[in-house]
């Protein structure tokens, strides 16, 4: 069974339609990329995973559970927002680092801010924050970044910022990790190193989405990849089907630009 | 005569001293509820904000100051007492209200400042609006701001002389009164070293919180 299943989502901001009738699915363990232009409702897909955007219509569900229902007037009460929001880990196009916390306490505030809310906390305080501490080592470490976790993000460059980002949206262990644009912030010479970092993620099969520009690391890395434009998809399926051998005319102009350079 | 200049001055300080801690003391939260009722999504109260906010920023301090002061004396209605605590009390209260909208927009633009970014981060991780006020945009918040309000805060000591208009006897007037009764000019010129002095202090402490916010960027 599909660890999430997109159906009919529907957006719009005022009378711009963004999203129409958008419904993919994603298997546990494989990674998806969705690629098209700027403005083709590829990082507003993923804002509405991640609730940051409320879509207008259609579900959302992860491992069988519907997550979001616009049929149902659901009040969205905060404490049930939040953990609903926890299956998703985003990674943002601008890193979106908290800069006056070091590498190492950006990892680690969201899971000892949780933390507090557990019976236990008052009495285990310090072995509860010095396994999180740990935690939050290992996966910077595991990002290439063990000499930089007392680092500020201003100290940081690009590339190892956005690993900070990615070692952050791992600490809560989400179902789906989320990359919006992840190297397109980057000076070229840095995207390699952020790029490597992902494609180790997929090699241990985490489950991902993927929203990019580079296409060369798409069809390398994905399992799948979906083609949107305009705000529906307008062809999806394996790499070597949809950027080697497209079948819509839409995705042939998009990829020709592309590789036109 | 130095002597006894320096104590009537300092006793003049203190009047100043008072009108500026309790007008920082009032204006500071008043600025913040003004701050968000400015950036309310509920349009008439933006409005009303934002009009009023133009009245007081559009209008001297020291016609507003007269206004509260002699205002409601002219409808019959006597709030202030006669006396200097009186004087001083209807000051603060001028000084109160026009600081807290200054202070309002330094606020707006020290929240809106803060990228959405942050907060949208801070969101994905699962935490609530109040972990995310107080642990992330608080701090960035405060940084933006401090340039801003020690301009203000320094130019608050200095206002501070207007309530000689109502005759309040703060540092200005006690060193103007030595020229109308003994004669004397130096004791007016005398009162500038009190507010290099007091500004110098507020100077140094500004620059200390600046350092102490300089770890980020």
């Amino acid at each position: 069974m599909a660890i999430l299943e997109v159906n009919n989502i529907e957006k719009h901001f005022g009378s711009t339609s963004v999203l129409k009738d958008v419904s993919f699915s994603l298997e546990e363990g494989s990674a998806l990329a969705i690629i098209g232009s700027s403005g083709s409702g590829k990082t507003t897909l993923l804002r509405c995973l991640n609730f940051l955007e409320t879509p207008n219509g259609g579900t959302i569900k992860v491992k069988g559970e519907t997550l979001f229902d616009a049929s149902l007037k659901q009040k969205r009460k905060e404490s049930e927002l939040r953990t609903k929001r926890l299956h998703f880990g985003m990674v943002f196009q601008s890193f979106n680092l908290f800069p006056q916390y070091t590498a190492l306490e950006n990892v680690t505030l969201a899971e000892k801010l949780l933390a507090k809310e557990r019976p236990d906390f008052k009495t285990a305080k310090k072995e509860i924050y010095d396994k999180i501490n740990r935690h939050g080592e290992e996966l910077l470490a595991q990002m290439g970044l063990a000499e930089r976790m007392d680092h500020y993000p201003h100290q940081l460059s690009g590339g190892q910022q956005q690993r900070v980002a990615i070692a952050r949206a791992l600490a809560l262990e989400p179902d789906i990790l989320c990359f919006d644009e992840p190297t397109s912030a980057l000076d070229p010479e840095l995207t390699g190193e952020v790029l490597k970092v992902i494609r180790g993620l997929a090699d241990r099969h985490t489950t991902m989405i993927i929203v990019t520009h580079e296409m060369a690391f798409a069809r390398d890395v994905a399992d799948h990849i979906i083609f949107m434009d305009d705000g529906v998809i307008v062809e999806q399926g394996a790499p070597r089907d949809v950027i080697d051998n497209p079948k819509e005319e839409r995705t042939k102009q998009f990829l020709s630009r592309y590789t036109q350079g | 005569m130095f002597w006894t200049v320096t104590q009537t001055l300092l006793s003049g300080l203190l009047t100043t001293f008072e009108i500026f801690a309790f007008t920082l003391l009032f204006a500071l939260p008043l600025g913040l509820v003004i701050a968000f009722g400015s950036m309310s999504k509920f349009k008439p109260l933006k409005w009303l904000i934002h009009t009023i906010v133009w009245i007081i920023r559009g209008t001297p301090l020291m016609l507003q100051l007269l206004i509260i002061f002699y205002g409601p004396g002219m409808i019959g209605w006597h709030v202030w007492s006669g006396n200097e605590t009186g004087r001083i009390t209807a000051t603060v209260v001028a000084f109160t209200i026009n600081y807290a909208c200054y202070f309002s927009v330094i606020f707006r633009g020290g929240i809106e400042g803060v990228p959405a970014g942050q907060r949208e981060a801070g969101e994905v991780l699962g935490m609530t609006k109040g972990q995310i006020f107080r642990k992330i945009t608080l701090v960035q918040m405060i940084k933006r701001i401090v340039p801003p309000m020690s301009n203000e805060i320094i130019t608050l000591v200095k206002d501070t002389s207007l309530a000689r208009t109502i005759a309040a006897y703060e540092l200005t007037f006690t060193g103007y009164s030595f020229m109308k009764s003994a004669g004397l000019v130096w004791p007016l010129f005398y009162t500038g070293i009190f507010y290099l002095l007091f500004v110098g202090i507020l100077t140094l402490i500004f620059n200390y919180v600046e350092r102490r916010l300089s770890y980020f960027k």
